[in-house]
């Protein structure tokens, strides 16, 4: 019997298996065995330049398409550099697979040299993680961690092999089930629950959707659509549901909470229904948690049970994938209209006129100045090119906030942020993953000039692979949401938050081998950004812009969503 | 009031850590935990005493359920159950006081496991209060030294096991195709 194989051999048959095309890692000491294997299989493996930016990468390719991206590191340093990668997944519910090396099983505990405890370490990082001791043991650890990360609310698992079992020969057998007895997946929501929320929804004068990443987790969007359709509600989108439902739907409001639109916080604040679906009522869309949607009651639909009653309780719990509930829900929906439809109409009615009054009143509309840049008009230009469908990838701070307000995304997986870890140092590694599972799609990546810092040795792996990235900086000269805040709230005593000595874009992006280009002048901002567009490969556009706007609305922390400053004035300080 | 918690888990490396590391980043503190293999010697039961605000408790034991090696958490402090803790104990004891300590150990149901010129090994089990006062009582002779187990509690309400059952492996057939690709093309 020759049909021996080594772990690593065994390993990327496991990842076929998965039907993994693509890896974003880093190599080192103990996972040579690995990449050895590597070199003649046809396993793409990317070599980002940092392992952050491998899990961000990982990140990007499954948030843009739903799949598991898969990165990999080596001990030690490598395991600790994923782990901010690995975090974000968690906080985002993003299904991303880790592999790590760790050092041989006799060495482990000994301080031996690049050993980390990545088992430990990754406890409180990964949705579920493995130590492989033994050869015998990897394809079930693979499996089951593909079969984790992809189920239920999506997470990050992590599966750790030693250098020996990477070097162990066996005879492969592939494994072809699983068994996790105690893992419980609530995929049927309740048909009871469910036939009670349609009853809900109609009896209703002012119902109010929440919608958020988990319509976009489970697919769907379609679904989504109907039931607006069919109960014709307001609808939010919250930071991680942009898209859910298209942008151009006339029932979308915008995003919700502490810079969401007026419209929203006020449409949540005076809802007399809490429609809320694939949400955990984040801290940063409910402001202060008292007083947040005050008059509702709440209908939630959760895959999570434990995130049904964790912030705000729920009248009407469902737990269940979104898909699955939101298509029983609109059949009984349609079924009852005819009976039901008409009881509130005169509310409904009424209510849309309030909701299109706050619309009017205060929209969430782009500034423009001639003399510079604003950055609204920045991303009202990035909205126009884009046209509601290229891959908008983004970093963390106020450029993110004006990209989520402004940028009109009409599919979901098109937007793709660091939500509720937010990491700075996201974007770009994110749309490097985004631009190599979307070969054919226009990729920005949108960062601060702080943020994009944090990422410049990405501009080397995109360069390597030619990646048509367009890398817009929404350069302010300052780590902006941190001075915006030192403003408002610290007597404008502005601490270590100005960046100066950043590096000439042209140069930059041309020591890297594609072109680069600083604009300033409003007047030139549109055709700077069609050159970037136009360029077959990366583009770094480096738009200067007014330094120091805010973003509005804003909800001080601590404040209730309806008490929004809208723009500059002297606001009453809260305390964080 | 201290929250009971009983968990059937899987007996495998690293289970413990996923569940106190749950009650660890709330920074709570654990009270007792004890934790031995089951009649099925791949699973464990785990009995765990700790101090949850009463609001959180629901949500706690909800996060305990989502761990993939917990096959079911259960709230025992409020549901019809049975609590015991066994104490180890080696009292110093005088000559003169010998008579008087078996006395005292035997109103506590305690049993003599060890004899010796300077004293007694004693096992008592009882409820956590019941010991506290055992313990005082038995101080009271002369030097002493004391193991706890933990509390260690039992269900008197059967409750319904549900198990997930086998699934095959491999990539997902027809679940979560990527969004087409009509996007923008680059000119
Ligand atoms: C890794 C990390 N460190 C620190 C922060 C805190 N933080 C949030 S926004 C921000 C400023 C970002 O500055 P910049 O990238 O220039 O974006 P801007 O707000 O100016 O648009 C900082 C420091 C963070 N979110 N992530
Ligand atoms: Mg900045």
């Amino acid at each position: 019997m020759s049909n021996l194989m080594s772990g690593s051999k065994i390993l990327l048959e496991c990842l076929a298996r998965e039907g993994v095309d693509t890896m974003f890692g880093y190599p080192g000491g103990v996972t040579l065995p690995f990449y050895d294997a590597m070199y003649d299989h046809p396993l793409r493996h990317v070599l980002v330049r940092h392992e952050e930016n491998a899990a961000f990468a990982a990140q990007g390719y499954a948030r843009s398409t739903g799949r598991v991206g898969v990165c990999c590191a080596t001990s030690g340093p490598g395991a600790t550099n994923l782990t901010t990668g690995l975090v974000d997944a968690m906080m985002d519910s993003i299904p991303i697979v880790a592999l790590t090396g760790q050092v041989s099983t006799k060495l482990m505990g000994s301080d031996a040299f690049q050993e980390a405890d990545t088992f430990g370490i990754t406890r409180a990082c990964t949705k579920h993680n493995f130590l492989v001791k033994t050869l015998a043991d990897l394809p079930q650890a693979v499996h089951e961690a593909f079969y984790i990360a992809s189920t239920g609310r999506p997470g990050p698992v992590l599966v750790d092999v030693p250098k020996d079992v990477f070097q162990a020969q066996a005879h492969y057998v592939p494994v072809t089930t699983i068994h996790l007895p105690g893992y419980k997946v609530h995929t049927d929501g309740h048909a009871g629950q469910i036939r009670r929320a349609a009853h809900m929804m109609w009896e209703a004068k002012r119902p109010f959707i929440y919608a958020g990443g988990g319509i976009i987790a489970s697919n769907a969007s379609g679904e989504l659509k109907e039931l607006v359709e069919i109960l014709d509600a307001p609808t939010v989108c919250t930071l991680m549901g942009l898209g859910a439902l298209p942008a151009d739907h006339p029932n979308f409001i915008s995003l919700p909470g502490m810079h969401g639109s007026y419209a929203a916080n006020m449409g949540m604040t005076e809802a007399d229904l809490l429609i809320a679906l694939g949400v955990r009522f984040d801290d940063r869309v409910t402001g202060r948690l008292a007083a947040f949607a005050p008059h509702a009651k709440v209908i939630h639909v959760d895959i999570d049970a434990a995130e049904i009653g964790k912030n705000r309780a729920a009248d009407l719990p469902i737990v269940g994938d979104a898909k699955r509930v939101l298509s029983k829900l609109n059949k009984i929906l349609a079924e009852l209209a005819p009976a039901h439809a008409a009881i509130n109409a005169d509310g409904r009615k009424a209510w849309w006129g309030q909701v299109r009054g706050w619309q009017e009143e205060h929209p969430l509309a782009p500034e423009f100045s001639t003399s510079e840049i604003k950055p609204q008009h920045l991303m009202a230009e990035i909205d126009r090119i884009s046209g509601g469908k290229a891959i908008v990838c983004s970093d963390v701070g106020q450029h993110q906030m004006w990209a989520a307000q402004l940028i009109r995304f009409n599919q979901p997986r098109l937007w793709i942020n660091s939500g509720g870890l937010g990491s700075m140092g996201f974007g770009l590694p994110a749309a490097l993953g985004a631009q190599f599972a979307n070969p054919g799609k226009l990729v920005f990546s949108i960062g601060g000039d702080g943020g994009f810092q944090m990422s410049i040795p990405e501009l080397s792996t995109i360069a390597s692979y030619g990646l048509p990235i367009k890398i817009i900086v929404m350069n302010n000269g300052y780590l902006g949401m941190v001075r915006q805040w030192q403003e408002l709230f610290y007597n404008n005593r502005l601490s270590s938050v100005t960046l100066d000595c950043f590096p000439d874009a042209e140069k930059l992006a041309g020591a890297y081998g594609f072109p680069g280009r600083t604009v300033e002048n409003p007047a030139d901002l549109a055709s700077a950004l069609q050159t970037a567009v136009n360029e077959p490969g990366p583009y770094l556009l480096n738009v200067k812009v007014s330094p120091f706007e805010n973003v509005y609305p804003m909800v001080p922390a601590g404040g209730a969503i309806n008490e929004m400053v809208l723009c500059d004035a002297k606001p009453v300080a809260v305390a964080q | 009031m201290l929250q009971v918690i009983s968990l059937l888990l899987e007996n495998k490396p690293g289970a413990l850590m996923r569940v106190t590391g749950l009650l660890g980043a709330r920074g709570y503190n654990i009270e007792s935990l004890t934790v031995a293999r089951t009649t099925d010697s791949a699973l464990s039961r785990m009995t765990i005493v700790v101090d949850v605000d009463p609001p959180l408790r629901k949500q706690v034991i909800k996060q305990m359920n989502k761990l993939v090696n917990v096959l079911q958490a259960s709230d025992l402090t409020e549901s019809p159950s049975v609590a015991r803790e066994l104490v180890l104990m080696r009292v110093r004891s005088t000559m003169e006081a010998r008579a008087s300590v078996l006395k005292e150990a035997e109103i506590f149901g305690a049993r003599v496991i060890d004899s010796s010129m300077e004293g007694f090994a004693l096992e008592a089990t009882g409820d956590s209060e019941k010991l506290d006062e055992f313990i005082d009582v038995m101080r009271s002779y002369g030097e002493i030294e004391v193991t706890r187990s933990g509390t260690v509690a039992v269900t008197l309400e059967p409750r319904k096991l549900r198990l997930s059952s086998p699934v095959p492996t491999g990539a997902p057939k027809t679940t979560n195709t990527p969004t087409p690709a009509n996007g923008v093309i680059n000119a």
